[in-house]
């Protein structure tokens, strides 16, 4: 290994003698330690759906399942509801994402590109509301939902109610807008000589260069939204329209659930996030680390 | 006026309704989303407002009210003891995690995987799970404590432990970000820095001290004020963990919730404490703010 990529202790110090054999038991002792930490639990969710309740309950946990209940998961999918829950949070998740995404490309292009007057103003506004602590918001943003002004309806248990908060994304419009000021005005003259209109330039020429910033995007969009849990609590109230989160907090508080259905539960919950995990890792990691180094 | 400059002024009005077409969406979604409920908070907490009766105004009596409250300063000062635990905890050990794996030349990406694993699941699943660890009778922690020969404890149901308990939780589940980013911040340290110092003499402590911090001193403050932030507006665990009426660890937003959804609907009580919250957080979130911005 070249030293130019050195860190805080040099490769040559690592190989000498004794500090080989150091270097190797920390290593070997970290990599225990963030299995047992991080691993581990999720083996025991997954593991504790296929015990036994009875098995559940002994004083001494068993390591391994005594039997392995693999209908523990389908019972929770029917009695549960996991699937509906599921299948909803998918819904909002989906239509939350493609809507913030619409309104807040749309939003950072007309401030970036098409510089309004008070465009600066609107911005700035909008880079306010970062300021803004959610939770602080939480009890006039619950009113207003239950009567929007000047529409005067209830938005109540209806997926509206995450949807249109949702798309007010102040960080999105500033990324987006920070991407789309990169992107040299030349290109959409040029396409405006073309004849293209404004919408024509969004589409052919501003969008098809920022793909990378749009799938970093929209990848947290997504786990913003099935991560989310106070605001669907208090906007989802009615049961069935419920997200998995705010359903499996409902069934916990019943204490009428078995241990074992209830693991599968969260076992299933995790899943799509876990299996989404696995495939943008790279994208996710590194998105955060760029969000660290730009700050 | 000359006919051009008629042209011209015609073109900017319309390049400009047409601008205000593409930002109409985001207007509106701000505007009753997150501009207006802004001023209707404050204005709410001059309010008495229940739902029941149309809203009339009481002047402080919302703010009198909380500080008559004993629950109000309960709920400051667990918020405060959640918030030092969590960075004790939560900001410490990431540094120090991180520290020690950039050093690593084998399985970095492994040790990234892992500690981000919690930050994928659902809250309510890390918090649900850790119940279940933490439960005195047939829990995980017990069992292994008890294997050990070492004490025991009631977690969550002892007064002593219960706020332990929670920002233990909220650690596992959250320092994944807070570890990556200060892995992105340790490879972006020039390598001169730290030969330098070796040429110097100086210890591995002493790189750490004098060349490791100062280079990651903005991103350990921007984390530091995102962590005070985030931790401050604690819910999930509690809500879930103790309930929300539990004295021991009752947090400012399960006070908020509680006067607004679960007693007696007192939105306007629960608007003065979303207030003074707003005060304190907007103050952390302004510095924050400032610094990041100053850096682009």
């Amino acid at each position: 290994m070249s030293s130019s990529t050195r860190s805080l202790i040099s490769d040559a110090h690592l190989r000498r003698g004794r500090n080989r054999l150091v270097y190797r038991v920390v290593l070997g002792a970290l990599a225990v330690a963030f299995t047992l930490l991080f691993i581990f639990p999720l083996y025991w969710m997954f593991s504790g759906a296929l015990k036994s309740p009875q098995e559940l309950v002994q004083p001494v946990p068993t390591l391994l399942p005594t039997e392995w209940h693999w209908s523990t998961f389908a019972d929770a999918w029917e009695r549960l509801q996991v699937g509906h829950f599921l299948l909803n949070t998918a819904y909002y998740a989906f239509f939350g994402w493609l809507i913030q995404l619409l309104v807040d490309v749309a939003a950072a292009y007309a401030l970036s590109k098409l510089r309004p007057v008070f465009g600066k103003v609107v911005l700035g506004a909008m880079l306010a509301s970062l300021m803004l602590p959610a939770a602080a918001l939480l009890v006039p943003s619950y009113l207003t939902v239950v009567d929007v002004p000047i529409v005067g309806v209830n938005l109540l248990n209806s997926p509206w109610a995450l949807w249109l908060p949702g798309a007010a994304n102040a960080f999105n419009v500033y990324v987006l807008k920070r991407f789309f000021d990169q992107i040299p005005d030349d290109l959409l003259e040029a396409a405006s000589i073309d004849g293209a209109g404004r919408l024509r330039m969004l589409w052919s020429v501003i969008l098809p260069l920022s793909l990378p910033v749009l799938a970093v995007i929209s990848i947290f969009a997504i786990i913003g939204s099935w991560k989310d849990f106070l605001w669907p609590l208090l906007v989802l109230q009615d049961p069935q329209q419920q997200t998995i989160s705010v359903a499996l907090s409902r069934l916990s508080f019943t204490g009428q659930v078995p241990q074992n259905e209830l693991y599968a539960a969260l076992a299933m919950a995790s899943l799509p996030m876990i299996v989404v995990f696995m495939i943008f890792q790279r994208r996710i990691l590194n998105g955060l680390s760029a969000g660290a180094i730009k700050g | 006026m000359t006919v051009g400059a008629s042209e011209r002024l015609r073109r900017r009005i319309g390049d400009n309704l047409q601008a205000y077409a593409f930002l109409a969406a985001g207007l509106v979604c701000f505007g009753l989303f997150s501009w207006y409920p802004l001023v209707k908070g404050i204005i709410l907490s001059f309010q008495q407002d229940n739902f029941v009766t149309p809203p009339y105004w009481v002047g402080l009596d919302n703010y009198r009210a909380l500080f008559a409250d004993p629950l109000f300063g309960t709920a400051w000062l667990n918020t405060l003891e959640f918030t030092a635990l969590a960075l004790l905890f939560g900001y410490a050990v990431p540094f120090a995690v991180a520290l020690v794996v950039n050093e690593f030349r084998h399985a970095k990406g492994f040790f990234r995987v892992a500690v981000y694993l919690p930050v994928m699941l659902p809250p309510i699943v890390s918090v649900l799970l850790w119940k279940y660890f933490y439960d005195p009778g047939s829990g995980l922690f017990n069992a292994v404590l008890s294997a050990l020969h070492l004490p025991t404890s009631e977690w969550t149901q002892s007064p002593k432990m219960a706020m332990v308990s929670l920002v233990l939780v909220s650690t596992w589940a959250n320092m994944g970000g807070a570890t990556i980013m200060y892995l992105a911040g340790l490879a972006g340290i020039p390598s001169e820095l730290y030969e330098a110092a070796e040429l110097d003499g100086a210890s591995v402590w002493q790189r750490v001290r004098h060349v490791t911090i100062p280079q990651l001193r903005f991103i350990m403050l921007v984390l530091l004020l995102l962590q005070i932030v985030a931790t401050m507006q604690v819910f999930i665990e509690p809500f879930q963990l103790t309930g929300t009426t539990n004295p021991d660890t009752i947090t400012v937003m399960v006070l908020i919730y509680r006067y607004a959804f679960t007693v007696n609907n007192d939105f306007g009580l629960a608007a003065a404490m979303s207030v003074l919250l707003f005060i304190v957080l907007g103050a952390f979130s302004a510095v924050y703010l400032r610094l990041t911005r100053k850096a682009d």
